[in-house]
């Protein structure tokens, strides 16, 4: 038996560091990270609401949905995995062609 | 305090100590380590959560490929060492827009699940299998095409230009 409220507080400290992170840091692999705690935050809330409410849930009329939260937590790692690979190749690209990868110095679209 | 909550209460103080030294610290390996032990305490809760796939699945893809790829991705940029290096001007705001957040979200979690129990009960592997090969199979499809995807765009986005 544990309190709701534990992995839920957790969660919001993981997400308003990661919101520091992508806020304060310059270098774009240093963002890249921060954006993953932020989703890592998502994930734990969905697995402890999956399983909060699972014991609420009528197994009889949502037998599909049981562990819908865990799936969604699966899905949300798995497009979590793309969006590092192609972030990682637009930093690859910049550094290539700019000689830099801090977030700032990148400032073509702006007027 | 049941001994479910002190242990969740020590992994989660790890884990949360770890992401602040993720973004404060000022060597870009370090902070890629510091990920590490933070990504691996959140699989941690998930074990404590009784959500075994999910965590092992958490240790395989975040701990073994997601760090890896940051790690090839750091290598490969040259990253200055340092606080100024890393680190831009808004500092001081990010850290309260950072505890604002916080302290809201706090204050309504707190006020809506004070008295919330999680009974916890086993998930097992078979289950959630089944449960996504009977309700998510589109979903997981399309999963399947978005990483085909990401894939094709990542060669063509990093692929050196060849002169024509």
């Amino acid at each position: 038996m544990i309190r709701l409220v534990f992995p839920l507080i957790f969660s919001a400290a993981l997400f308003s560091i990661g919101i520091y992170g992508v806020l304060a840091r310059r270098n774009g692999v240093l963002v890249l990270m921060s954006i993953e705690l932020m989703l890592n935050a998502v994930n734990v809330n969905l697995v402890a609401f999956n399983q909060y409410l699972r014991a609420t849930l009528d197994p009889g009329s949502l037998a599909g949905e049981l562990f819908a939260g865990q799936i969604f937590t699966l899905f949300v790692i798995a497009v979590a995995a793309a969006e590092v690979g192609i972030g990682l190749a637009i930093v690859i690209l910049i550094y290539r062609n700019r000689e830099t990868i801090n977030v700032d110095e990148v400032n073509l679209l702006k007027w | 305090m049941t001994l479910h909550e002190w242990i969740f209460s020590g992994l989660g103080a790890v884990g949360i100590l770890a992401a602040v030294r993720l973004v404060t610290a000022r060597n870009v390996v370090h902070a890629a380590l510091f990920l590490v032990v933070s990504l691996a305490m959140v699989a941690g809760v998930y074990l404590l959560l009784a959500a075994e796939f999910v965590a092992w699945v958490q240790v395989l893809i975040y701990v073994g490929a997601i760090v890896v790829l940051l790690l090839f991705g750091l290598m490969l940029t040259r990253a200055p060492i340092g606080r100024e290096a890393l680190d831009n001007q808004q500092r001081g705001i990010s850290a309260v827009v950072a505890v604002g957040v916080l302290a809201g979200l706090s204050v309504l979690l707190w006020d809506t699940f004070r008295v919330s129990e999680i009974d916890l009960a086993t998930s097992r592997t078979a289950e959630v299998g089944a449960n996504l090969f009977e309700s998510f199979v589109l979903p997981f499809e399309v999963v399947s095409f978005l990483l085909l995807a990401a894939l094709i765009g990542a060669i063509v986005l990093a692929r050196k230009e060849e002169a024509s």
